[in-house]
């Protein structure tokens, strides 16, 4: 894949009134890359989904499309298209009609236009349905109606809001499935909103993470999950540890911090303004950290713990623990990690490699408007699944 | 527990019986009786000295030739020009929507183009040359009454438009505007607009001084003022169903039309515009149907010349006390409106613009 940029973003700012919707976003799409957009509701990426549709326009900054300016080109003129949240299927047309009516509008020719017509229906497994109202199809056949009327017309990108959201928790897996092949076999760039951070990592090339009209992170699923920049990031992609330290050195990308407790862990910078001196947050994902019923030998980095609860949850247990100065840590320790023999109410050790601490800056947190001061550290998972 | 299931079964049957019951005890009392009364008087003889009990039945099916030749023996050319010009601009239609789609390769769809091109033709003519002396109320009455009601699409589609789309925080405050008239009497609303139309009015003064009506030109006692006041009295049984209609249009299809390449016109023409007629099916129907047969505006807004077959059925029954002429009537004009609303219903029927 040739870095080749599709749909570029430069300084866009989006106020409705006195309220700021999307803050300075700045990035670039690449050519065939599947790319999210990750957030609350409310952080701003349902507008920037819409800007580059040209259903709104950005109060400053610029959209570039293929190269060319397009913020002020309307919707009918962009070589992009969209699958609405709840399909907006054409409830007065059949199969055919709806996915023809991209085509129709350019004015391409009868044969070329069934020809398309028929070959998109294939891809999405629906062609003996070309006849059918819209009414009378599933949740997921109209979904994949919506996901053919838009590549129909083979657009420079294809975007999705939230197209998962209305079907069930199984069809949704199996449409994030089918979306990843249809996107490969179509080779067509897809640019993806959800807060189903889930979903976004089981399809993503590459995730943009929003929050309250900020771009928090760009990245691929990797990075976002096990490098993530924020409180924020950590937080909203999986579950996350986040334990109250000191900074107490800080050289390059690697740092040595303070634990509660005043035990010593070396950590990975992953965030800005990282100093010396300073309060910070360190990261801990629960699947990277081990427990030990005797003190670790060797110099790494470890804590005291209490066991408060075992929970067997098939792959792994989950154990959650509490730090000497009242920290909750959640460890997920899975079959080959070695649970020791212990009990609620037992102590034991926490331990962890080097490179699985992250340092992040201390932060206080906005979700969908709200404010979420971090005062309490602890396990922190902000993604609703239902929502 | 066994009687509860017994029982549960059964009441589901009958429940909706029993729901339907007031209606169809409305429709029986206030609808199918009057009209057997009606049928009888409409076959009966009239006594010399007229006293509604001593209507005689005698299936007079006289009573329906002897009205239509009464009321007009000149209308029947006009009505057969009207009715081939109608067969011939739905052919025309036709034929366009055949060659736009590109459907004359399509030896089915060749085939029923022609074969409606013939069969429109002998039918018209064939349905013209046999049906007789219709009166020339009639035809004023289906004139005016259409012409009001496309003036009603023309006014209240745009305004119901608006009012859904546009409306914002005050769709409410204009559905009350639309519906405000109504509080007033009708009768007093239609002598309201005598009163504005009146000869030294200073609407009529104002039309003179700019010329746009002469010196002895008057509004009151035209066609245009009958069709102006069917058209106001009207104009909301025309808005509020194509309001309700657009209403229910989600604003994504708009989104997605556009989306689909289309301009704002041809998103309306292709999404917005089919979804709403069954608003405007509606529409037509609440206002064509009373227009047809109205007879208040044309009594106070008209003159005799623009009276309407509704005047006459009014004049026959309670002015002439002619109860079989004016049953005939009633029913002649329930027949021709019943079959134009069919037709009206297979050319914009609803089924196939929903589900």
């Amino acid at each position: 894949m040739a870095d080749e940029t599709v749909i570029g973003i430069e300084h866009v700012t989006k106020r409705f009134g006195g309220f700021v919707a999307v803050e300075a976003a700045d990035f670039a799409i690449q050519r065939g890359e599947f790319f999210s957009m990750l957030g609350p509701s409310g952080c701003g990426k349902t507008t920037t989904l819409r800007m580059i549709a040209g259903f709104e326009q950005p109060t400053s900054g610029r959209i570039t499309l293929e190269g060319k300016d397009v913020s002020r080109v309307p919707p009918y003129k962009r070589n992009v298209n969209t699958v609405f949240q709840h399909y907006a299927l054409f409830p007065h047309m059949n199969v055919f009609d709806n996915v023809s009516f991209g085509p129709r509008s350019r004015k391409v020719a009868r044969g070329e236009i069934s020809k398309r017509v028929t070959e998109l229906l294939e891809i999405v497994r629906l062609a003996d349905f070309a006849n059918r109202k819209p009414g009378q199809l599933s949740g997921g056949q109209q979904q994949r109606v919506a996901l053919a009327r838009a590549l129909v017309n083979y657009p420079s990108a294809l975007l999705l809001d939230e197209p998962l959201g209305a079907l069930d928790l199984k069809l949704r897996q199996a449409m994030q499935l089918e979306l990843k092949r249809i996107q490969r076999e179509v080779g067509i760039t897809f640019v993806y909103v959800t807060h189903d951070q889930e979903e976004a990592l089981t399809m993503s090339d590459r995730i943009a993470v929003m929050n309250d009209g900020h771009v928090e992170q760009i990245g691929t699923p990797e990075e976002i999950y096990h490098a993530p920049v924020s409180v924020f990031v950590a937080g909203f992609i999986g579950v996350a540890n986040l334990l109250p330290v000191t900074v107490d050195s800080v050289h390059g990308s690697s740092a040595t911090v303070t634990l509660p407790g005043e035990t010593h862990s070396p950590a990975i910078v992953s965030g800005p303004s990282i100093a010396a001196g300073q309060p910070a947050t360190l990261m801990l994902r629960p699947e990277r950290v081990r427990l030990s019923a005797e003190e670790p030998s060797g110099s790494g980095a470890r804590l005291t713990t209490k066991i408060m609860q075992l929970t067997f949850q098939g792959p792994v247990v989950r154990t959650d623990l509490r730090a000497a100065d009242g920290t909750e840590i959640v460890a997920h320790i899975g079959p080959e990690d070695h649970l020791p023999a212990a009990r609620p109410g037992d102590d034991i050790w926490l331990t962890w490699d080097d490179d699985a601490a992250r340092v992040l800056p201390l932060a206080d947190i906005k979700v969908g408007g709200e404010a979420y001061e971090i005062q309490e550290m602890g396990q922190v998972h902000f993604a609703r699944s239902d929502a | 527990m066994a009687g509860a299931a017994d029982t549960a079964p059964k009441r589901g049957r009958f429940a909706p019986y029993g729901l339907l019951s007031p209606g169809i005890i409305w429709l029986i009392l206030f609808f199918l009786v009057p009209v057997a009364i009606l049928l009888r008087a409409a076959l009966s003889s009239q006594p010399e000295r007229f006293v509604p009990d001593d209507l005689r039945f005698k299936w007079k099916w006289s009573n329906f030739s002897n009205a239509l030749d009464r009321f007009g023996p000149q209308f029947q050319d006009a009505m057969r020009n009207a009715l081939i010009a109608a067969v011939v601009v739905a052919v025309i239609i036709a034929a366009v929507v055949v060659l736009r789609r590109g459907l004359w390769h399509n030896t089915r769809a060749r085939r029923l183009l022609v074969g409606a091109l013939v069969a429109g033709f002998f039918g018209a003519y064939i349905i013209t040359s046999t049906v007789d002396g219709w009166g020339d109320h009639f035809q004023r009455s289906f004139l005016y009454a259409g012409i009001a009601t496309l003036l009603c699409i023309a006014i209240g589609y745009p305004l119901a438009y608006v009012i859904a789309f546009r409306g914002g925080a005050y769709k409410n405050l204009l559905l009350g505007l639309v519906v405000v008239p109504f509080f007033t009497t009708y009768l007093i609303r239609t002598i309201a607009w005598k009163t504005i139309l009146f000869d030294n009015g200073p609407v009529v003064d104002f039309l003179q001084t700019i010329g746009v009506l002469g010196d002895s030109g008057r509004l009151l006692a035209t066609p245009g003022a009958v069709i102006g006041g069917l058209t106001y009295n009207f104009l909301p049984f025309m808005v509020l169903p194509i309001y309700v209609s657009l209403e229910k249009i989600d604003v994504n299809l708009v989104d997605a039309a556009r989306d689909l390449y289309s301009s704002p016109a041809r998103a309306f023409r292709k999404v917005v515009l089919p979804l709403s007629l069954p608003g405007v099916f509606a529409g037509t129907l609440l206002t064509f149907i009373p227009a047809s047969g109205d007879f208040i505006n044309a009594e106070f807004l008209g003159s005799p010349t623009t009276s309407m077959i509704g005047n006459v059925v009014q004049n026959q029954f309670l002015v002439q006390l002619d109860y079989p002429t004016a049953a005939a009537l009633s029913f002649v004009l329930m027949a021709i409106i019943t079959v134009a609303v069919l037709v009206y219903a297979r050319v914009l029927g609803t089924e196939d613009l929903t589900g």
